[in-house]
C-alpha cells in the first residue's frame, strides 16, 4: 500500500496528482501530516506543496475539462468530507488517463459520486442565501451567523457583495469560527480572538441593536404568522423544505 | 414607522394570503452603484410558512377595502373584517428594511379596488414608481394589475413591476358571473393582453436600442381557484394550455378553494380545502410545461378529472401501454422523459451517460430514478422483468397503490365511520 502524506489543501492534493505521475506510483491512501499510519503498509511519501505544480495540473484539467467540471472539483473541496481527497484524486486521474473526458458518464461510480457531493454542496451555499437572517447593531453593521454543514461561506461572497452593496456586513461561520466583513468597499476575512456573546450565539443582545431593530424583528414575525394560511397548516411539509437545523438563527423562528 | 404598523401588517398580510404567487424568478439583474440590492435570476424563498408555502416576497395589500363583493374574497364589501391602509411611507419602509435583513427577494403589492380600478390601480403605480425612482430600490417586484384598468395605466406599471399579474380566478365566464358580477373576462383578459404587448413591445425596441426600457422582465402569471365551481379538470387544464400558449404567460397558479365565507351558499360546502386536486393539477401543469405533453393526453372527454390516486403522468401510461416498455438505452429524449418515475433532470442523466456505455438497473437507481414505479415501464441492459404489458395496467396499478397505503396497521381493527378520511 502506497500512502502519501500531505497538508490537506486543495493545492496540496493538486500537487500529489503532479507528484504521482511524476514518481509514477500512485497512492492509495491520503493522509494528514501527523495522522496515524496503517498497520501495513510498502511506501511513505511526504508531499511538499508547491504552486507551481498545482498550476500545472490545473491548467491541464482546464484544457480537458468543462467549467461545470472545473468548479465541481473546487466546490466539492469545501464540502470537508473525510474521502473527498481520495475520489478526488481519482476523478482526476480518471479524466488525465481517458483519451476525453469522462465527466459526462454518470454511470462511473466516482462522476456520479462526486456530482451528487457538488450538488449536496450547492444545495448548502443555497440554503445558506435563503435563511441568514441579518440584525442591525447600533453602529450600523448587519450581522449575520450561521453554522452550515459544508464551508459554503466562500461560495456566497459574490451574491451578498452585490446584494447587500450599500449597507456594512458580518457574516460569520459559528461552527469553523470565521467570516467576513464588508466595508463598503471592500470584504475581508475575519477572525476573533476573543468572542463576544453573539459570536457564540449568533444572535445579537439587545443593547448592541439598532434602536428599531427589535420593531422589525416584531414586525416580521407577525408576518410570519399571519401568511399561513390555517385551513392549510402542514409543518411536515415546511420542515422539508426548511430543516429544523437552520430554525436557531431564524428571526421568526425565535 | 411605530407598533400601529404592527396590527395594520396583520390585517393587510392575512388579506393578501390568499394569493398563491409566491416566486421571484424571472429577472436577473445585479446592484448598480447607488441601488438597493439586486434580483436573482432563479428566486429564492427566504423562507417557509406554517402551512409550508414559500414566503419569498412581501405579499402584502394596499388597502383591504373593496367595492366589489366576490363570492370567493375574504375581502368582499360585505364581510365584516377590520380594514386597513398603508401609508405609502410605511409600505416602502416596510418592504426595504426587511430587504435589508435578507427576510425578502423584494415586494408583491396588490390591493383591494377603492372607488373604481384606474383610481386603484394608479395607487399602486405610483408607489412602485417611489420604490423605483425615489428609494432606488433594484430588488424584485411584483404587482397585480387590477381587472378593467386602463392600458395606460398597465404599460406605466411594466416599467417599473419585473412581474405583472391579473388573476382569472374563476375558469369558466358564466361561473365568475355568478361569484363575482362586477367581473367579466374581459375585465382580466384585457390587462393580460396589455401586458404582453409591453412586453413584446419592448423586446422589440431593446434589439433596436440597447437602452429601451424593459417592460415586466419577468412576464405575467395568473391563478385559478379549484373546486369553488363545478369546472373539471379538464376545463381549467384547457385554459392553463391556451395560456402557456401567449408568449409571456409564464405561470399558471393553482389555488385549492378555501372557504373563508362559509355563509354564502353560491359555493360549495367543504370540510377542507381540495389540496390532492390541487396537486395533481400542477403535476399536470408541470406536464405541459417541462414534458412535451399535450392537454388534450392529459385531459379529454372521457378523462375530464385527473386521477387522484396517481399521478398524471402514471395515469396517461396506464391508458396507453402500447407505448411501453421503453428501452432506456436506445429511446429518444422524449420517450424517456414519459416514462413514470424518471423526472427530466434523470431522463438527461440518462441520454448523456448511455453515450459512454450501456446503463443497467444498479446505475439508474443511482441516477435517481425511482425503479418501484419505472419497473414495469422500462427494459434496459440486463433487465428481465414483468412490464405494464405482461401484467396488464390494471394490475400495475393495483401494485402501485396498495404499496402507498400499506401504512395503515392491519393488526388494529378499524371501524368505517361514515365521515372517515
Amino acid at each position: 500500500m502506497n500512502i502519501f502524506i500531505y497538508d490537506k489543501t486543495l493545492e496540496g492534493l493538486l500537487t500529489s496528482v503532479f507528484d504521482a505521475y511524476a514518481r509514477k506510483t500512485f497512492p492509495d491512501r491520503l493522509l494528514e501530516e501527523g495522522e496515524p499510519l496503517p498497520l501495513f503498509y510498502d511506501e511513505v511519501y511526504t508531499v511538499t506543496t508547491d504552486e507551481e505544480k498545482a498550476n500545472r495540473v490545473w491548467r491541464a484539467l482546464e484544457k480537458k475539462l468543462s467549467k461545470v467540471a472545473l468548479s465541481m472539483i473546487t466546490v466539492s473541496w469545501l464540502s470537508e468530507l473525510p474521502e473527498i481527497d481520495s475520489l478526488l484524486f481519482r476523478y482526476i486521474r480518471k479524466n488525465i488517463d481517458a483519451p476525453r473526458a469522462i465527466e459526462m458518464n454518470f454511470g462511473d461510480p466516482d462522476v456520479l459520486e462526486l456530482s451528487k457531493i457538488w450538488k449536496k454542496v450547492g444545495r448548502e451555499k443555497e440554503r445558506m442565501g435563503q435563511f441568514l437572517r441579518f440584525q442591525k447593531a447600533a453602529d450600523g453593521t448587519f450581522f449575520a451567523a450561521m453554522e452550515p454543514l459544508y464551508n459554503v461561506l466562500p461560495l456566497n461572497i459574490s451574491f451578498l457583495k452585490d446584494r447587500f452593496a450599500d449597507q456594512k456586513w458580518l457574516v460569520y461561520d459559528l461552527k469553523r469560527e470565521y467570516g467576513y466583513y464588508y466595508d463598503l468597499t471592500e470584504v475581508i476575512e475575519v477572525r476573533f480572538e476573543e468572542k463576544e456573546q453573539h459570536l457564540l450565539t449568533g444572535l445579537l443582545n439587545e443593547e448592541l441593536m439598532d434602536k428599531d431593530e427589535k420593531l422589525f424583528q416584531q414586525l416580521w414575525k407577525q408576518y410570519f404568522r399571519s401568511i399561513a394560511i390555517k385551513e392549510r397548516t402542514n409543518p411536515k411539509l415546511q420542515r422539508q423544505h426548511m430543516p429544523v437545523r437552520f430554525w436557531k438563527y431564524l428571526t421568526e423562528k425565535q | 414607522m411605530n407598533e400601529n404598523v404592527l396590527e395594520k401588517l396583520k390585517i393587510l398580510a392575512e388579506s393578501a394570503r390568499y394569493d398563491v404567487s409566491c416566486s421571484s424568478s424571472g429577472t436577473s439583474r445585479s446592484n448598480k452603484k447607488g441601488t438597493i440590492g439586486s434580483a436573482a435570476g432563479w428566486g429564492i424563498c427566504h423562507s417557509f410558512a406554517e402551512d409550508g408555502r414559500c414566503i419569498s416576497l412581501l405579499k402584502i395589500m394596499l388597502t383591504n377595502s373593496c367595492i366589489y363583493d366576490c363570492a370567493y374574497c375574504i375581502n368582499r364589501r360585505s364581510n365584516d373584517i377590520p380594514r386597513a391602509t398603508l401609508s405609502v411611507s410605511e409600505l416602502v419602509d416596510l418592504t426595504i428594511e426587511f430587504y435589508r435583513r435578507n427576510y425578502i427577494e423584494g415586494l408583491f403589492l396588490s390591493s383591494g379596488i377603492v372607488r373604481n380600478p384606474d383610481y386603484t390601480m394608479e395607487r399602486l403605480v405610483r408607489i412602485v414608481k417611489d420604490l423605483r425612482q425615489v428609494h432606488r430600490f433594484n430588488g424584485y417586484i411584483h404587482m397585480k394589475s387590477i381587472p378593467g384598468a386602463s392600458e395606460e395605466l398597465v404599460q406605466e406599471a411594466g416599467l417599473y413591476a419585473d412581474r405583472l399579474s391579473v388573476n382569472i380566478e374563476i375558469p369558466k365566464e358564466e361561473s365568475l358571473k355568478i361569484l363575482a358580477p362586477e367581473k367579466d373576462f374581459q375585465s382580466v383578459f384585457a390587462p393580460m393582453r396589455y401586458i404582453q404587448q409591453g412586453v413584446l413591445q419592448s423586446a422589440e425596441d431593446r434589439k433596436r436600442f440597447r437602452h429601451a426600457p424593459r417592460f415586466a422582465p419577468a412576464g405575467q402569471s395568473t391563478q385559478m381557484i379549484v373546486g369553488a365551481t363545478p369546472e373539471t379538470d379538464k376545463d381549467i387544464l384547457w385554459v392553463s394550455s391556451a395560456l402557456y400558449k401567449r408568449p409571456t404567460m409564464k405561470r399558471v397558479y393553482y389555488s385549492g378553494f378555501v372557504p373563508v365565507n362559509a355563509y354564502d351558499n353560491r359555493l360549495p360546502a367543504l370540510k377542507q380545502p381540495p389540496l390532492v386536486r390541487e396537486n395533481r393539477l400542477y403535476q399536470a401543469d408541470w406536464l405541459l410545461r417541462f414534458y412535451q405533453f399535450k392537454v388534450e393526453e392529459i385531459v379529454d372527454d372521457a378523462y375530464p378529472h385527473l386521477d387522484l390516486e396517481v399521478d398524471p403522468k402514471l395515469a396517461w401510461a396506464l391508458r396507453h401501454p402500447e407505448h411501453f416498455p421503453v428501452d432506456i438505452n436506445k429511446a429518444d429524449y422524449e420517450m424517456i422523459l414519459r416514462v413514470p418515475g424518471i423526472g427530466v433532470k434523470s431522463a438527461q442523466l440518462i441520454v448523456v451517460s448511455r453515450r459512454h456505455g450501456r446503463l443497467g438497473t444498479e446505475q439508474l437507481k443511482k441516477i435517481g430514478i425511482v425503479m418501484k414505479k419505472a419497473q414495469y415501464f422500462i427494459t434496459c441492459n440486463e433487465l428481465t422483468m414483468q412490464s405494464v404489458q405482461d401484467l396488464r395496467p390494471e394490475n400495475v396499478r393495483r401494485l402501485l397503490v396498495q404499496k402507498n397505503n400499506r401504512k395503515q396497521d392491519d393488526r388494529q381493527l378499524i371501524l368505517p365511520f361514515a365521515d372517515q378520511e
